[in-house]
Parts: structure tokens; sequence; C-alpha cells
């Protein structure tokens, strides 16, 4: 890189611990000048706390933090961004009702005379879009941007800091693999002698493709730190989870022709925004994979077999019998389970513990004359941790004290009990580390052994191949193919995805 | 702290895994939610300890009675509330929605001379009429809860003028009807059979807040409503039975305060809302829902009336004691909000 050898941000054997738990252990780190540095961990490894201390959020108990090698102590996130520390977090700090200008210089709007003056803001806007090479319109309102929009006016509004490290969590979680190379470009673009970048991600391949080195963290402590160029991603794997992990594996070829056993049979569903015409059948015993790019309409798919949103059908049958769901409660009754992508917001009650969240969906059948009968809630919910293993000191913990994994084990959990036979997983992984994803695949695959049906929408192209039975591909709100596990490559995948069809039709956002 | 964070031996038995950080938190949930509740009686214990050592008159057994004759009406409007506030709603009708049944009540024994029974449910079912008719807007119209309630008070306030022909309705002609309220059921004690319809009405809430569908979705609505929908629950008619229910206590405040005051009077009620909801919040539930107690709530409601009473026998005049009661409801909400970060930690 440079002559100068002084890392540009190094951490020293910082030590954080709260009341009975030590989150953090002699954790080290430096990020080179013109680097990006990937930081990998499994959920619950220490990154976010990490952050928090980077930022200021928290105080650490004992280690030092540099810059540039002079010592600093960061009182809050505003000071460290003065420090020229940008963090980008998962969950985007945007106003919605705000336009792209006004949020990138929320604080710091340009005047005249004393009154706002729009025009300066988004000519300003405008010259940091040009000097990113970043095709936005300043004035567009944040909230109808796409989430990969959203992400660029965060890096944005990180570079109009003047940062010198930017901090990204997960920055490609919700992004398609275009978008991602558009937000690689924009890293590289960034890097230079005097600036560097700390790229935290579960997704292995994009390592290779963006980092020079990857730090590995594991329950809190520092494991070791890498060349990307000569370390294999297993290798990473393995670091992270102290145990090596198989890498590609497919589902068995003859699962895929199992008895024409259909469930669930849909005839050209339509919704008036998206979808049209989407016609398929799922078979008891499979897992029918969804892919496409984001906003191709899978989701839509999957809210509107559980009448979640409005949509039509020419036909919708569930074990060969007509019906209609007007709302997810006749969908339940039906047996079908939908596990939404957004656990968080679609999925748990965060605040309430486990076992309410596991049995929330079946209790009318273990109630008496509108009486709740907690004994058998506490049974069930029980068992159905113990049998999904979740990890949780007991079922009185709260939802939101358990990690990704455990919290997805719990929304799937209580699609069991509910005894749904047709189960719809939309991003069953979404922000699950990689032991805990293992975890849920067996989970996917024993499922279908016991002859649930399951639909599984996911934007991963290797789970998708690893786990479906068939994979039904998605563009602009149709299904422009249906594929066999054996013919099926991530190459016809994604030929599938982009295969537009010559009718224009709205425009599909996000 | 230190107690807080202990696990309970009884609980770790469940213990199926090596834990994550945060179990201390999880395993003293119960023990947490015990320790809200007898904060806030303590602080109504220590209101009554002042009060009683600042003027000894206040612990005499007839103003004890009055206090607790005068928690009455709010508490019962606050116990509806709960159910709602638990949600993440919010009900401004219940004053003067109050008014309108006990204006119901005059209906039913003076105008048409029914039996004191049919009285008392004539109210009550006005009540739950009105609380439907808040849910279905607010759940099937999809209007904002302070909008619709807001609606529905000034539409309350006009029903109870119109029916009643703008003038109180008296009971002077129903026999025995004030002793619904005032009458001594236990010879000897000074506690008038209000205070025991409050308590058992209480105990009904909590009974149904814990123990059954109705109060389990009231807490899940509140925590996550769009989570409850996909999870199978018929979210939209449940919400309706909720503001049904809680219209209900709004019914029998009404009924309560006709007997009380042997009349219905048709233009009072505006502000009592407030102070159900004050109560409410005194008592530790939470405004943003998905959090909240019966127990809490009844405690709100005696320390708003511990403090008026008190107040008022300690001689501080009577426009210091609104001022007095606004502060108690920060400090109570900060207080509380404090406890909750500390928690969080």
């Amino acid at each position: 890189m440079t002559a100068d050898q002084t890392p540009l941000l190094s951490v020293h054997g910082v030590e954080k611990s709260f009341p009975g738990v030590r989150a953090l252990h002699n954790m080290h780190l430096d990020l080179r000048r013109g680097e990006v540095l990937a930081l990998v961990g499994e959920n619950g490894a220490g990154k976010s706390t990490l952050m928090k201390l980077l930022s200021g959020i928290y105080v650490p108990d004992e280690g030092t933090f540099e810059l540039n090698g002079v010592a600093f102590t960061p009182a809050g996130p505003k000071h460290a961004q003065e420090l020229g520390i940008s963090i980008i977090h998962q969950e985007f700090n945007l106003m919605a009702d705000l336009t792209v200008s006004q949020n990138i210089y929320i604080g710091r709007e340009p005047r005249r005379f004393g009154m706002l003056s729009e025009r300066a803001l988004n000519r300003k806007t405008q010259d940091l879009f040009d000097r990113m090479s970043l095709k936005l319109d300043p004035r567009e309102r944040c909230g109808d941007l796409t989430v990969a929009k959203q992400q660029m006016v965060e890096i944005a509004k990180a570079l109009s800091h003047d940062s010198k490290v930017i901090i990204m969590d997960e920055p490609t979680a919700a992004l398609n693999d275009a978008e991602v190379a558009t937000l690689h470009e924009l890293i590289r673009g960034f890097v230079s002698p005097e600036t560097g970048v700390i790229y935290i991600s579960h997704r292995m391949d994009e390592l290779k493709q963006i980092s020079q080195r990857v730090t590995v963290i594991r329950d809190g402590e520092y494991v070791d730190t890498v060349d990307t160029e000569k370390t294999s991603m297993q290798e990473v794997i393995s670091l992270m989870v102290g145990r090596s992990i198989s890498g590609d594996q497919r589902p068995p070829a003859d699962a895929a022709d199992r008895a024409d056993d259909v469930v669930l049979s849909v005839e050209g569903l339509t919704t008036p925004s998206l979808l049209k015409s989407v016609s398929f059948a799922l078979r008891r015993g499979e897992i029918l994979g969804f892919a496409g790019l984001m906003g191709a309409g899978r989701t839509e798919v999957a809210r509107a077999l559980v009448g979640a949103d409005k949509a039509s059908f020419e036909h919708l049958k569930v074990n060969g019998a007509d019906v209609q769901v007007p709302n997810p409660a006749v969908a339940a009754k039906l047996g079908i389970g939908y596990l939404s992508e957004d656990r968080k917001h679609l999925g748990l009650m965060l605040e309430r513990d486990v076992k309410e969240n596991i049995m929330l969906s079946s209790l009318v059948e273990n109630s008496a004359g509108g009486f709740i009968k907690d004994a058998a809630l506490r049974r069930t919910a029980d068992e159905y941790a113990r049998k999904l293993r979740i990890k949780t000191p007991s079922i009185r913990q709260l939802a939101r004290n358990l990690s990704g994994g455990n919290q997805q084990k719990v929304v799937i959990a209580k699609w069991l009990v509910k005894d749904c036979d047709i189960l719809i997983f939309d991003e069953p992984t979404r922000g699950i580390d990689v032991g805990a994803k293992d975890e849920i695949y067996k989970l996917l695959n024993e499922l279908a052994g016991e002859g649930k049906a399951i639909i599984m929408i996911s934007s991963e192209l290797p789970e998708v191949l690893r786990l479906s039975h068939r994979i039904a591909v998605m563009c602009e709100g149709r299904i422009t193919g249906f594929l066999n596990n054996a013919e099926a490559t991530q190459e016809n995948i994604m030929e599938l995805a982009t295969r537009r069809v010559s009718i224009t039709t709205g425009a599909p956002t996000s | 702290m230190s107690i807080v964070e202990t696990p309970t031996p009884k609980e770790s038995k469940v213990l199926t895994a090596p834990s994550s950080p945060p179990r201390a938190q999880g395993l003293s949930l119960r023990l947490r939610s015990s320790l809200q509740q007898l904060l806030a009686f303590g602080s109504l214990i220590v209101l009554v300890v002042f009060f009683g050592v600042m003027n000894a008159r206040f612990l005499l057994p007839g103003n004890l009675s009055d206090i607790l004759l005068s928690t009455v009406v709010i508490g019962l409007l606050a116990l509806g509330a709960t159910f709602v506030i638990v949600t993440g709603g919010i009900d401004l009708s219940v004053g003067t929605g109050m008014s309108l049944c006990s204006v119901m009540v005059g209906v039913v024994l003076t105008y048409l001379g029914l039996p004191i029974w049919a009285g008392i449910v004539g109210g009550i079912l006005m009540g739950a009429v009105i609380g439907a008719v808040n849910g279905f807007l607010i759940s099937f119209l999809k209007i904002p809860p302070f909008i619709a309630t807001l609606a529905t008070m000034l539409v309350c306030q006009g029903m109870a003028l119109v029916v009643s022909g703008t003038k109180p309705i008296y009971f002077t002609g129903t026999e025995g009807f004030a002793n619904l309220a005032l009458g001594k059921p236990i010879a000897g004690l000074v506690i008038p059979n209000a205070v025991f319809i409050f308590f058992g009405a209480a105990a009904l809430a909590g009974v149904v807040m814990s123990k059954t569908l109705l109060g389990r979705y009231t807490f899940s609505i509140g925590s996550n409503e769009e989570a409850t929908a996909l999870s199978g629950i018929n979210v939209r008619s449940w919400k309706l039975w909720i503001y049904t229910a809680a219209g209900a206590f709004t019914g029998l405040a009404g009924v309560i305060i006709a007997a009380r005051l042997n009349s219905a009077q048709p233009g009072q009620g505006m502000g009592y809302e407030l102070q159900a909801i004050a109560a409410v919040v005194i008592g530790g539930t939470s405004l943003a829902g998905g959090k909240g107690s019966i127990v809490g709530t009844v405690i709100g409601a005696l320390i708003m009336s511990v403090l008026t009473n008190g107040l008022r026998v300690i001689s501080v005049p009577q426009e210091w004691q609104n001022v007095a009661i606004g502060v108690v409801i920060l400090v109570a909400v900060y207080l509380d909000m404090l406890r909750r970060k500390e928690a969080a930690k």
C-alpha cells in the first residue's frame, strides 16, 4: 500500500462487559490505509458491540483505539463522524419523507440570507453524486427509493462528511447481484491511500470480490486475520464457526420426482400493481424455490397466497378443493403459514417471550371458552423449542434477545404448532450467520422429508440451488421458467431472472 | 440490579442449551414485572404516609372511604382504557361516553320506568355499543384511534344532551337506585357498594387480560399488529371486540356515576378521559402499546385520588392541585422510562 505503515485505524486489547456477559475480550483490529478489510463472525460474535464502541455509543472497559497512530476516544456518533469515522448500519437512518439531498445534508443545510435554499442544496448533492459517478436524483423522496438506492444515499452521506473510515454493516443483505456490483464500484472509488473500509458481511463470495484481508472474530474474541487472496472461503468459514461446513450441496435427485401429490395449485394469480398471471403447483414433500431479482414479485406471490394483500386468482386449490384466502386468518385455517423476510417487523413480537411467539397462532386450539390453558401452552412451546433446538435459556426469554437464527426458528415453530402443511419461507436465512444457516437448511430438509410442502424464496442462488427440488424463476411479476434442480445452474437462473417480457408494464420498484 | 439479574432456581431447570449473552434479562422477566408493580404500590404507600403525617385527618376511615369512592369512576374508565392503550390505541370518548351511558340509564329507569337491573344492563350495553362503534371506525375504516374517538367523544356529548333534552334526569322515582353506589354492604364498615363493584370489575378485567384470548391478543396486537395478522389472527375483528369490551367498562362507569349522583348529568364527562389515561399511564402501561397491567392501572387510579384528596386535606389550594397531578404524571412516566432503560442495558 503506502510507505507509511501506521494503520489507518487500529483497535488494541479492547474489553467490554455487560452485567453477566463478556461481550468483547482482548479484541484486535488493524485497518490499513487504502484497504477494504472484511470483518466476519457469527451473529453474537461481537461485531455490533465493536461498532458501537467505535461510534462512541458504548465506552470500552479497557483497551485503546488509534486513528493514524493517535489514540482517540469517541464520545458519540457525532464525534466519531467528526473524527472521520462513518458507520452505515443495516437499518438506515433516513427520513422517508425528505428528499435525497435533504437527507444527505441534514443539519448542514446551505442557506441564503438565513433561508434554506433547495436549489443550492440539490446542486451540492448533484456535485457529490457526480464525483461518485452515482446516478441518483437529489430531489427524489427517500421513501420512494429501492433499498439499494437508499444504501447509496447512506454512502453518499458518509462521503459528504469527508470520512476517512467507513464501516458498513451487512451492506448487501438486501441487494441483488447487479446492485452489489454497483456498491462495490462505489467502495473501490472511495478507497484511496488516505481512506479505508471495514466491510461486515455474511456473504462469503463477496468478501473475495471486495476485500484485501479478512478479520475473523468468534465469541467476542479475535481469531485471526488472513489475506483474502491466499485463503479459501471454506477456511474463513471454519475459522468463524470453529468447524468446517459443507459447501456446495444439492438435494438428492430422486426427491425431485416425488409423488404427484399436489397440495397447492395456483393459476392466474394477478395483482393490480405487479403480478401477471402467475401459475404453479406445489407437491407434498417438495421444496419449490423462488428465484429472481429484487422486485421480481416473489414476496408479492407469498403475500397474495396468505391473503395479506389484495390479489385475484383464476383458480386457487388447496388439497384439490377450490378456496379463497381473503386474509391470513383464513390462510392459517387452510394450513398455509407465511414466514416473512422481515422477521422483526412482520414475524415476531420482539417484546414478548418465546412461548407467546411460538403459540400466537394456536391460542384458539389451546383455550376453552375463551380462557387460555397456560400449562398446555408452556408444554407445547417447550416441546417445540427442544425439537427445533432453539437456543434460549428458557421459553420465557424475550424474542428480542435471541440471535437471528433462533428467532427464525421461533417463527418456524409457530407454524409447526399450528400444523401447517404448506409453509412459505421468505428469505429464511437473511441476517443469519453461517452456522445457524446450516441448521435452518437442515430443518427445511427435515420438514420436507416429513411431507410438508415448502415454498422458499431466496435471493442467494447457492441457497436456492442447495435446497430446492424445483426452482421457479420470476422476472417483473411473471414466472419466466421452472428448472429442475439437476438442470439448474446460477447462470441459467440468472438468465431467466433477467428475461424481460417485451410488454412494458407499470415500473416495479424495490 | 443484582437482585434482578439472579436467575431463580425454578427457571434454570428449563435451560436447554448453552446460554447466549442476554440470558439474565429473560430469566428475571417475571421478577421485573412484579417489581414494577411493587414500585407503583410503594409510591402509593409513601403518598398515604406522607399525607397522614401532614394531617392525621387524612387517615380517618371516613376520608379513606371517600378516597376509595372517588377512585371508582375514573378507575372503571381506566380499566377499559388499559385494554385500548395496550393495543397501542387511545380512547378519548370514554368521558362523554360515560355521560351518554348514564343518560341511557335515565331513559330506561325514569322515562320507561323499567326495573333497576334493566337500567344497569342498558347502561352497560350503551357503553359496549359506543366501544363497538369506535372499534369499527378504527379497525374496519382504519381511522386513527385519536381522530376516531375524538369524533365519537363529540358525538356522545351531543347525543347525551339531545336525548336528555339538555336537562339532568333524576332517579328520585326509582327507589333504591342510589344504593347501588352508596349502600353499605357490610354492616359497620363505611365502604360503599361502588368500591366493591370497582374492585370486582378490576378483578374481572385482570382475568380477561391475563387468562383469555381477548387479553392475549390485546397484548400481541400492541406488540406487533402486522405480525399478529400474519400469524393468522383476525386482528380486525379482535380489535372490534377489544374496544367493545373497553366500552362496557365505560357503561358500568356511567351506571355507577348515575347512581352516585342519583341523576344523569348529560353535560359532564368531558375531561374524565384524560384523567383515566393519566391513571393508566401512572400505572406503568406504555402508550406505545404491548405493555401494561390491570393491577398497575388500579394503583394508578388510587394514586390520582389519593393526591387529589390529600392535597385538599393539607389545604393546598384547588388551583395548585392540578399542577401537582401534572408533575406527578411526568415524574411517574420519566421514572418508568429510566427503569426500563436500566433494565434494557
